[in-house]
């Protein structure tokens, strides 16, 4: 496969592109005339970064006087390219000015007023480059500062530092766009030194194949190229056709091997590398003389120019002082384009303080008959009529009239669809459009539109990840608290229901402070009334001990009694406890009915805890007492009768025999509790809950008797029933009890 | 000292779309000149009308969408529109048939839909199809070659036939178009339908006048004239050649085909491509970018559809031509097609959109 690429090679028949174009090529104006070299001029402005990557570190500050070569920034990354001091002078600032960019950006500078001498720091040259390992060479050619000198300023080391196998080291001397002829004429005048600049590429990558391609419109670099290349096999000048974007990486990979570079992956990954002419000759600098790239060769070219030329120029020169040199005739027009770089891929300068970079290859400053179009000030476009000429044109072989139609609706998916982002923005499609539309200007609109979203929908995707772990932790958060809350719950409950001393003690302490609390209010209203006491007299002092007493004891008293409420509820739990246990080795409907009087068991407990906070109002009542005691023994009558009875009927008498007597009895305690006053009868709802939490156990006592499934459903049914009558029955009973209290 | 800001490229090829427009209509020249020739002045007083029609129709328009009148208004597409339908008419048309013609496709087909690069349809065919629909008796009144007529057709007397329907001594449009034997003529492709489905062989209806030495009298040369113009507009590169090309080979198997199986019913491959408008459309309408395919293959595809389309309807149609409905046909296929049909882009694998 290669040895067929390299036959056909050999036989001058190449591989075209699609599209393509052929402006008018405007080199005449520069390429016969020797390369100068400038007087050195007053002031250089240096940006710290003129390639693709980072800015390095500034080495030098204000006032530091400098040597020619003399790095002014440190590379501590691999994207990273140092500067370097074009020639001896004075550091004068560091500030941010205007560079080499399409939107006039600016950037930091360093300043350096030239002093005129010139002097070099030491250099150490070396003039067998086989004495240098690889490793040294990438180390002197990161040093001097090299990047790609083409166009897009990648920086070299990285890019000759491969462990790829290559196939074909690719040296682009192409050099497509019109007027430009920097690469030309350096050929011309320094092959030998560009071919040395070669070999030591050669020796870093070991290509199988190196080929120098020239478009064919450059005879004179063909033919210095071919003499200098004449004793080396290893190296084949390739003479291509002339045509607009030869030079493009991607498309002199074809033209050359017939092999397309796979969208989204670089030259390197099929084997092959391409280098510039000017790349070339500035490693051989660097390497045989130490010299860093401190100076390229530019066009300064145009019609609006008297004396268009390549010149030596040392990078930092502002272009004010290159178009000094060239004696621009009409500079003075205020619409008159300065453009860096070539009429179709150059942008136009904001300021004559721009500097040159090292990937300034051409100033272009063309009259207004020669391109008419670059002096409009409104643009002049029509309507897109899909003529398809741009498509035609197009080396990418993309739709740019569609492409169009998405930039201006914003569409972007569309515009993803139709491969924006393989757009080399040779701007074929808009020299070619009858419709003068700025394709190229759209293109680049929305590429970075693009771009602007991708990063923010990488923002809102982080944040949304961000959001969600959040969400996931307060969940998390959520749940184990609530299972905290739930195992505390049980601990609670279990502590509670095991109706230890410890557990009675919580209770009682829970009621002691409660009745503390009323205490303390007591005595606070009785301190109250004490001390209006004592403002009448000394006498009072022993009466004010005698009720601090009094509460005291009732305090306690509430306190046993409260205690003893609890035990006997704790003993009614009990049984709930050893029912529910047994019912667990039933079946389910006597576990429902066992539930099902769990509930009701515990609904007039809730009575009786009710009851249980009455008792904390309760202080000492000794008048009272007697009276409710007497209701209480009345009421828990028919709960006991009901419970001994089984007949139905029989119950059902007694309950209302029971019932009405309760009644008698209550209107009297009701009676006595008016007399009393505020005082509740405790011990009578006490009592009757307590009963009916005995008769409401039965069923579930009686279901765990019985071992026949069926015997105990219906044992257990029945049971309920009457459990059910005898509660509702005891509960009217309680019922009017609590509404008699 | 700031200079002048401006995006790449900076050069451009100095073409304008006015310039490409006013090539194609330098381009009609022979085919219109070859109608002038056979068949008298009709057709240029109807393709002044309606450039009249189309510049008024233009202007009034684009004030009211309030957008740069000299701009749009001198781009020429209106004009070329107005020529192409008046080429189409027939000679002895009635004025008004051009006017309405030239309003439905300034206004309605082209300006209504965004103006120019914005409609779907080919203005020019969108008005002559309405007119074809809407007023058939006078859309069929074609006036066969002069050297067949007996009524001199001077431009005075075809300018009076236009407007108000007679000659200076009176004849009517019928009366011109009817031979001396008392028969109306018709165009060559008209005649052949009808004399077929008569029962009559294409060697016996040949015989008819309008026929003369050739495929059709008049006919052949008005072909031959745009075929010129057409060559001319592709050596320019104004138009793609795969479509003229696409269209032409497509109609010429079609109709091979067809007098292959039954030469009797089937006219030669050559009276399709040089009767009617087939040189016409071939270069000047289906080549219209706007409401065509883009691709080069897309181009292709249409042209083969537009072929057999307009064979279909010339053979098995109601209608005697079918150019018309083809390259509307076409065009609403067109988007489609381009969808189907778009390039490989560099680096990308076949079928990788």
């Amino acid at each position: 496969m290669v040895e067929s690429i390299i036959e056909r090679i050999t036989r001058g028949n190449f591989w075209d592109f699609h599209g393509g174009i052929h402006p008018p090529e405007q080199k005449f104006l520069t390429t016969n005339k020797p390369i100068k070299s400038l007087s050195l001029p007053k002031q250089l402005i240096i940006p710290l970064q003129q390639h693709i990557g980072l800015e390095g570190d500034v080495l030098v500050s204000v006032g530091d006087k400098v040597l020619k070569g003399q790095p002014l920034t440190l590379s501590k990354n691999a994207m990273v390219v140092p500067i370097h001091a074009p020639t001896s002078g004075v550091i004068s600032a560091i500030k941010m000015s205007v560079i080499a960019h399409p939107s006039a950006l600016r950037q930091l500078c360093i300043f350096l007023d030239v002093d005129g001498e010139d002097t070099w720091r030491e250099r150490q040259g070396c003039t067998d480059i086989a004495q240098l390992s690889n490793h040294d060479i990438i180390a002197k050619i990161a040093n001097a500062g090299i990047a790609g000198m083409g166009g897009a300023g990648f920086p070299t080391h990285v890019k000759v530092s491969t462990d790829h196998n290559i196939n074909f080291l690719i040296i682009n001397g192409a050099e497509c766009e019109p007027y430009i002829t920097a690469d030309d004429l350096l050929m011309t005048e320094q092959s030998v030194a560009i071919v040395d600049g070669i070999n030591i590429l050669d020796k870093l990558l070991n290509p199988r194949h190196i080929l120098v391609a020239i478009e064919d419109n450059k005879p004179s670099a063909i033919k210095a190229m071919r003499q200098a290349t004449a004793n080396n096999s290893k190296i084949k000048v390739c003479v291509v056709p002339t045509k607009y974007p030869t030079g493009g990486e991607k498309q002199l990979i074809q033209i050359l091997t017939g092999k397309e570079v796979t969208a989204g992956q670089l030259p390197i990954h099929s084997g092959i590398v391409m280098q510039n002419i000017a790349t070339c000759f500035a490693i051989n600098d660097a390497i045989k003389y130490d010299i860093p790239l401190i100076s390229r060769v530019v066009t300064v070219t145009g019609q609006a120019l008297a004396q268009p030329q390549n010149v030596w120029a040392l990078l930092g020169t502002p272009i004010n002082f290159l178009l000094e040199q060239c004696q621009v005739n009409s500079i003075d027009n205020e619409k008159q384009p300065v453009i860096m770089g070539g009429p179709m891929m150059g942008f136009s300068l904001y300021s004559e303080l721009v500097p040159v970079v090292k990937t300034s290859n051409c100033i272009l400053v063309p009259s207004k008959i020669e391109m008419p179009s670059a002096f409009e000030k409104e643009s002049k476009e029509v309507e897109c009529i899909r003529c398809g000429q741009c498509s035609d044109v197009c080396p990418s072989q993309l739709l740019p009239q569609e492409l169009q139609w998405s930039a201006k609706a914003k569409d972007h998916a569309q515009l993803t669809k139709l491969n924006l982002s393989d757009c080399i923005e040779c701007g074929a499609c808009a020299y070619v459009c009858p419709s003068q539309i700025p394709l190229v200007h759209y293109y680049r609109i929305a590429k970075a539109e693009i771009r602007e979203k991708q990063l923010l929908d990488l923002k809102a995707e982080k944040a949304k990840v961000r959001f969600e772990a959040r969400k996931l932790r307060l969940e998390k958060e959520k749940i184990a608290r609530q299972e905290k809350h739930k195992k505390a719950a049980a601990a609670r409950k279990a502590a509670m229901n095991k109706a230890t001393p410890e557990a009675a003690g919580a209770k009682s302490a829970v009621a002691a402070a409660l009745a503390r609390v009323k205490a303390k209010k007591a005595s606070q209203e009785q301190d109250s009334a004490t001390d209006n006491v004592t403002n009448s007299g000394v006498t009072d002092v022993p009466l004010e001990s005698v009720s601090a007493e009094k509460s005291q004891v009732s305090a306690a008293i509430a306190r046993a009694k409260a205690k003893k409420k609890l035990k006997e509820q704790a003993a009614n739990n009990d049984s709930d406890i050893v029912g529910e246990n047994t019912s667990n080795t039933e079946d389910k409907k006597a576990k429902i009915a066992a539930a099902i009087a769990k509930a009701k068991a515990k609904k007039l407990s809730k009575g009786a805890s009710e009851a249980d906070h009455d008792t904390g109002n309760i202080t000492a009542p000794e008048t009272a007492d007697k009276v409710p005691v007497a209701a209480a023994k009345t009421a828990s009558t028919p709960a006991i009768v009901a419970t001994s009875s089984s007949d139905d009927k029989k119950t059902k008498i007694a309950a209302a025999i029971a019932k009405a007597k309760a009644k008698k009895l209550n209107k009297g305690a009701s009676e006595a509790d008016h007399d009393t006053g505020n005082i509740t009868a405790p011990e009578t709802s006490d009592k009757v809950p307590v009963a009916a939490a005995e008769t409401a156990s039965t069923p579930a006592i009686a279901t765990t008797s019985s071992t026949d499934d069926k015997k105990a459903k219906i044992a257990a049914a029945i049971a309920k029933a009457k459990a059910k009558k005898k509660r509702q029955e005891a509960s009217s009973g309680n019922n009017n009890d609590q509404n008699s209290v | 000292m700031a200079f002048w800001i401006a995006s790449s490229p900076h050069n451009h090829n100095h073409t304008k779309t006015p310039n490409l427009m006013r090539l194609v209509m330098y381009a009609t020249l022979p085919g219109v000149l070859a109608q002038w020739y056979f068949f008298g002045w009709g057709n240029l007083i109807h393709i002044g009308l309606a450039m009249t029609t189309a510049l008024l129709c233009e202007y009034t328009v684009l004030s009211l969408r309030k957008k740069p009148i000299t701009h749009e208004l001198l781009d020429g597409s209106g004009l070329l529109t107005a020529l192409l339908l008046g080429i189409c008419l027939p000679a002895l048309a009635p004025w008004w048939i051009s006017v309405i013609g030239t309003m439905f496709a300034i206004v309605i087909a082209k300006q209504l839909y965004g103006g120019l690069g914005h409609n779907p349809f080919n203005p020019a065919m969108v008005g002559y199809v309405m007119l074809l629909v809407s007023f058939p008796l006078q859309m069929t009144q074609w006036q066969p070659p002069l050297s067949l007529v007996t009524v001199d057709l001077n431009f005075i007397n075809t300018l009076t036939t236009i407007f108000t329907g007679f000659t200076i001594d009176g004849y009517s449009v019928e009366q011109v178009r009817t031979t001396i034997d008392g028969i109306t003529m018709a165009t060559p492709l008209d005649t052949l339908k009808t004399n077929i489905s008569l029962g009559l062989t294409v060697l016996e209806s040949i015989s008819n006048p309008v026929f003369g030495n050739n495929f059709s009298l008049g006919w052949e040369w008005v072909n031959a004239g745009f075929l010129l113009g057409g060559l001319f507009l592709i050596s320019k590169k104004a138009i793609a050649w795969q479509t003229p090309v696409s269209f032409l080979l497509s109609l010429f198997i079609c109709s091979l085909i067809g007098f292959s199986l039954s030469p009797d019913s089937s006219a030669s491959t050559m009276f399709h491509w040089f009767s009617g408008a087939t040189m016409l459309g071939a270069f000047f309408i289906l080549t219209d970018p706007v409401s065509g395919a883009t691709s080069n293959r897309g181009r292709f595809i249409v042209g083969l559809l537009a072929g057999l389309l307009v064979y279909l309807i010339r053979t098995t149609g109601g209608y005697p031509d079918g150019v018309a409905f083809a390259v509307l046909l076409c065009n609403m296929s067109a988007p489609l097609i381009d969808q189907y049909t778009r390039p490989r882009t560099y680096g990308h694998l076949k079928g990788d959109k």
